[in-house]
């Protein structure tokens, strides 16, 4: 399988994550779920990775065993070296304090917090975080920082979220879906927002959709169906978010 | 403060009117429980001071008669501190424009300076003067019953003897905390007084000149009080001494021992209903706040708040709600506590109040109340803080509903589709609607364990006055007299019929288990006092042998045939062995009974009565009265009607009060648990009763689906709450078992009603609030919300 790293002339990067025969079987309600079928993938630091795929191929099941939301059911994945499949939960919750950063789909904010304090939730628990007017800042949300979710917009409430999963300079930044319920314009702000902390903060970004248009913007491009990766793109000319339409 | 505990006070806010209702019902209990316990500890302090700085003695005896010369005697008994001798003597009292009897206690006091024991605090006037002989001073009950003042008259037959005294001081004593007069159980202020003379002029109306007839002693700091009293009888035994008692039979000093017992047991038994009630409440609020905060648990999981954090938050919360609690029901108790402790004051006579509320109370209250209230919520915060963070953000899965019983018997045909909703969702969620019905059921219990102290008086009432009691009149005479002095009361204007009765002082002993009692003596066949048994029916006292109340054959472990040693307390002391002949039934003391006869056989004294119960027309009354004031043999007389006309009203003051008090209280509960249900069942399903009103149906038919639920578990709720209640009803009665009376076991229908008129009522109340917030249920807002 061509590769980053294996690809003469590219730069050798150092590897984030590397998952090998990554399995996934989940009970929803009285039906059994195979999420993921064998799944073996690295990701490089600093690289924007967009994931692609229908819904129920088994994207988000990547995404939150990669950020130890979740468990493997067979297979290993390392962060760093580090293996998260042999993890405890309390490794994992340590993992998740000091390394990763989430953006959900649907927020995911506090609605009784103002948007200053769901940033400054993070910034407590964190090791050398931002400051959490800063964060808002990098999203041009400073001006916003005392409302409530309830007082924002779709767009405005995403990059709240996404000020707050940046806030702890995070090494990942793991996005489910962060445009999903966006209109485009707003849709287009909010990757500008991940575009900056990718490029400026050199975070290694993983996003999720299902919308191909917003593959332009990324380093590698990962397909996923049916709980397998189909294809595996690599952008030659990666495309700024502005230029992006759909 | 961090971020997280912003999110904590605006939760908290958001939920204020639950939270309040929780914290109301945890102040419940943290305010009994603080009542009760301080002023238990106050009056106890009260009389420990009370005791140590006015010398309330330790050993107490009563005897016939004996010269003073035998005080240095009792003085040398090893382990006796101070002796003090003294004449007592029961008397009649004429208080003008009060035609009912009264009969005083007249007490000596030394002619010179203060009782060396039992000492008087004078609260007006001055204390007698030993050189005039109609000086008297009275208790406070008994001149505020009266109106009595220094200066006042009164006149009082002793001995059959008239003599006017007059009053020149009112006071207390530590021995008379509790006025009561012997054989009472319910002190009447107005018809027995205590009153104190000088030693010379009582010796004088009393015939005792030289001489005492009763004797009370204090120990030394190694004296023994068993062995006091052995050798204090000994030397007494001569004299006609009834046998020497410490402070625990001392009678004052026993109710107010009850009392405290009592003040212990209901900080035990009502805060532990109420922090049940607490924990439940908590549990289904705090359990509901924790699944619509599903998400954020997970996001905040995502973030990398570890378990604890996320538990810790949510006991936060908990211990927020539970401190409001705690607080308001510390000052609220203390308040209640001082309350509470004035109105003793009426009942126990004690000079002052020193009201305490020891720390440690106040953190045991805060300690119990947050115990109970995170044993309530353990499970869902434990729920909350196990939750793998990526399952908690995909949405919940489609709960699983499947036919019901009632559908798969075949009756589905008549169940229409939103009763089948009905059925299906009770069914789902069995342990829900368990503890649903559960917590509807303790406010139906709570109910009933306030009102049925109503229905304990009323039957205590009817027996011991309706069944047992059936005189118009007790006469009590000086000493045993001939049986012929009953002729003497038959032949009064307006007397219909009387029984005569003989009164013993004896021990009961059995092995190694004795009681001081009495053994009345009664004649069988009589109509005017009766034994009953244990199903109220009338017993016929056996020719041989001794009835016992049924708790004293308890306390003693005998059984029907048993062998029970008698030893009497006065006369010539015989020790006699006596066979137990049956169990009868009484609320109030512990009495022996036997045949009349057989019992003046025992004694060796012919045909010797102490009273008797005489039934009379009541047109006369006045007259008898006045005719067995100049008999001189008659000690006293006690009426029928008063007495119940009293233990109505001393009752109704305390026990009704208090269950107003709880009825007020468990009504909240029951408003609390119903209400809290419904606001629940209305956010948990406001987004599937708006699709049904969606696609048509009425505002009446989607209340039907959310209240007829409700109406089936507070329905259903019924019986267990009944059962719950009598339980608790049960449990209170036996607490509150003591040998100074049993509280029968009874709840009547009207107390069942009652209970399931306020919670229905409150039940409606509840779905009429909802109700309202159905009728504004906003559809598109409702569709629109995520879940």
């Amino acid at each position: 399988m061509p590769d980053a790293a294996t690809t003469p002339g590219a730069q050798i990067k150092e590897t984030v994550f590397e998952a090998r025969s990554l399995t996934k079987t989940y009970g929803m309600g009285e039906v059994r779920v195979q999420a993921l079928r064998g799944v073996d993938l690295d990701f490089y630091a600093g690289e924007l990775v967009v994931l692609l795929g229908p819904s129920g191929s088994g994207k988000s099941t990547l995404l939150n065993i990669l950020g130890g939301l979740d468990t493997a059911t067979s297979g290993r994945v390392s962060y760093h070296g580090k293996e998260l499949t042999a993890a405890t939960d309390r490794e994992l919750t340590e993992y998740r304090r000091s390394h990763v950063g989430f953006v959900f789909q649907f927020y995911n904010l506090i609605p009784s917090l103002t948007a200053l304090e769901n940033v400054a939730v993070v910034t407590e628990i964190a090791e050398h975080p931002m400051e959490p007017a800063d964060a808002l800042r990098v999203v041009n949300l400073g001006d916003r920082r005392h409302h409530f979710p309830s007082q924002l917009s779709g767009g405005e409430q995403q990059r709240v979220a996404i000020a707050r999963a940046i806030a702890k300079n995070p090494a990942v930044l793991l996005c489910d879906e962060p445009t999903g319920t966006l209109d485009s314009a707003t849709g287009i702000v909010v990757l500008e927002a991940l575009e900056r902390v990718n490029h400026e903060l050199g975070t290694t970004t993983v996003l999720i959709t299902h919308n191909a248009d917003i593959a332009g913007m990324a380093d590698r491009v990962i397909h996923l169906h049916d709980g397998r990766i189909g294809e595996i793109r690599r952008n030659v000319a990666k495309k700024p978010v502005r230029e992006l339409h759909w | 403060m961090t971020a997280l505990h912003r999110k904590l006070f605006r939760d908290l806010w958001a939920m204020k009117g639950q939270a309040l209702a929780i914290a109301m019902v945890i102040a419940s209990g943290a305010a009994t429980f603080v009542m009760s316990l301080s002023t238990r500890d106050s009056l106890r302090l009260t009389q420990a001071v009370y005791y140590g700085d006015y010398h309330f003695a330790e050993v107490f005896a009563s005897l016939k008669r004996a010269p003073e010369s035998l005080r240095a005697r009792l003085q040398a008994i090893p382990g006796v501190q101070q002796v003090q001798t003294r004449v007592v003597a029961p008397a009649k009292v004429e208080v003008e424009d009060y035609p009912d009897p009264v009969t005083g206690l007249l007490v000596s006091v030394p002619d010179f300076g203060p009782p060396l024991l039992n000492g008087l605090y004078l609260m007006r006037g001055r204390l007698v003067d030993s050189r005039r002989d109609d000086e008297v001073v009275v208790h406070d009950s008994f001149a505020k019953a009266h109106g009595f003042q220094p200066g006042g008259r009164i006149a009082v037959v002793i001995n059959g003897r008239r003599k006017r005294l007059r009053i020149v001081g009112v006071a207390l004593s530590p021995e008379h905390i509790f006025p009561i007069r012997a054989g009472d159980f319910i002190p009447d202020f107005e018809s027995f007084g205590v009153l104190w003379m000088a030693r010379t002029p009582l010796e004088a109306a009393y015939d005792m000149e030289g001489a005492f007839n009763d004797v009370a002693l204090t120990l030394t700091a190694d004296g023994r009080l068993e062995e006091v009293i052995e050798r204090t009888d000994g030397l007494l035994r001569r004299y006609g001494g009834i046998g020497a008692y410490g402070r625990k039979d001392q009678v004052s000093h026993r109710y107010l021992s009850e009392e405290f017992r009592q003040l212990e047991q209901m900080a035990t038994i009502y805060p532990v209903i109420f922090l049940s009630v607490a924990a439940f409440l908590l549990n289904v609020v705090v359990g509901r706040l924790i699944r619509t905060e599903r998400e954020q648990v997970a996001t905040l999981k995502a973030f990398g708040y570890s378990n604890f954090d996320v538990a810790f938050h949510y006991v936060k919360l908990v211990l927020l709600i539970v401190a409001v609690g705690v607080l308001v029901g510390i000052v609220g108790g203390e308040r209640f506590g001082r309350g509470l402790s004035a109105m003793y004051m009426d009942f126990y006579r004690f000079p002052f109040l020193l009201y305490v509320l020891q720390p440690h109370v106040a953190v045991i209250a805060g300690l119990v109340s947050a115990g109970a209230a995170l044993a309530g919520t353990l499970y869902s915060v434990r729920a909350a803080a196990r939750q793998p963070p990526a399952e908690a953000m995909r949405p919940e899965p489609p709960a699983r509903y499947r036919e019901t019983v009632i559908e798969r018997l075949g009756l589905k045909r008549w169940l229409s589709q939103p009763t089948r909703m009905i059925a299906r969702n009770i069914e789902r969620q069995p342990l829900k609607s368990l503890f649903t019905a559960i917590g509807i059921a303790l406010a139906y219990a709570i109910l009933m364990v306030g009102f049925f102290f109503g229905d304990i008086v009323e039957h205590m009432i009817y027996v011991q006055f309706g069944l047992s009691q059936r005189d118009d009149m007790t006469v009590t005479f000086v000493e045993p007299t001939s049986g012929r002095v009953l002729n003497e009361l038959h032949s009064l204007p307006g007397v219909e019929y009387g029984e005569p009765f003989r009164t013993v002082a004896v021990r009961l002993r059995s092995g190694h288990r004795t009681y001081r009692t009495a053994i009345q003596g009664v004649r069988p066949g009589g109509d005017l006092h009766r034994l009953l048994d244990v199903d109220l029916n009338p017993i016929d006292i056996p020719g041989n042998g001794l009835v016992l109340t049924d708790f004293l054959g308890g306390i003693l472990n005998v059984g029907p045939g048993d062998p029970v040693t008698v030893e009497v307390l006065e006369g010539g002391r015989p020790v006699r062995q006596v066979r137990v002949a049956g169990f009868g039934n009484q609320y109030v003391g512990l009495s022996a009974y036997m045949h009349i006869d057989a019992l003046n056989r025992m004694m060796r004294e012919g045909h010797a009565v102490s009273g008797a119960f005489l039934s009379a027309d009541s047109r006369y009354a006045n007259e008898i009265y006045a005719s067995l004031k100049e008999m001189p043999r008659v000690a006293g007389v006690t009426v029928r009607k008063k007495a119940v006309k009293n233990l109505e009203e001393t009752m109704a003051e305390q026990l009704l009060t208090f269950a107003f008090f709880i009825t007020l209280l468990a009504g909240t509960i029951a408003f609390g648990v119903v209400y809290n249900s419904a606001r629940i069942s209305l956010s948990e399903r406001s987004r599937e009763l708006a699709s049904l009103r969606v696609l048509g149906m009425t505002r009446g038919e989607i209340s039907y689906i959310l209240l007829g639920e409700l109406a089936v578990l507070t329905l259903a709720a019924v019986p267990l709450g009944f059962l719950i209640g009598r339980l608790l009803c049960g449990y209170i009665v036996t607490s509150l078992e003591t040998d100074l009376f049993r509280l029968p076991f009874v709840v009547e229908a009207s107390t069942y009603s009652f209970a399931a008129t306020v919670v229905l009522a409150s039940a409606c109340i509840s779905a009429l609030v909802v109700r309202r917030k159905l009728d504004h249920l906003d559809l598109v807002a409702v569709l629109k919300t995520k879940e």
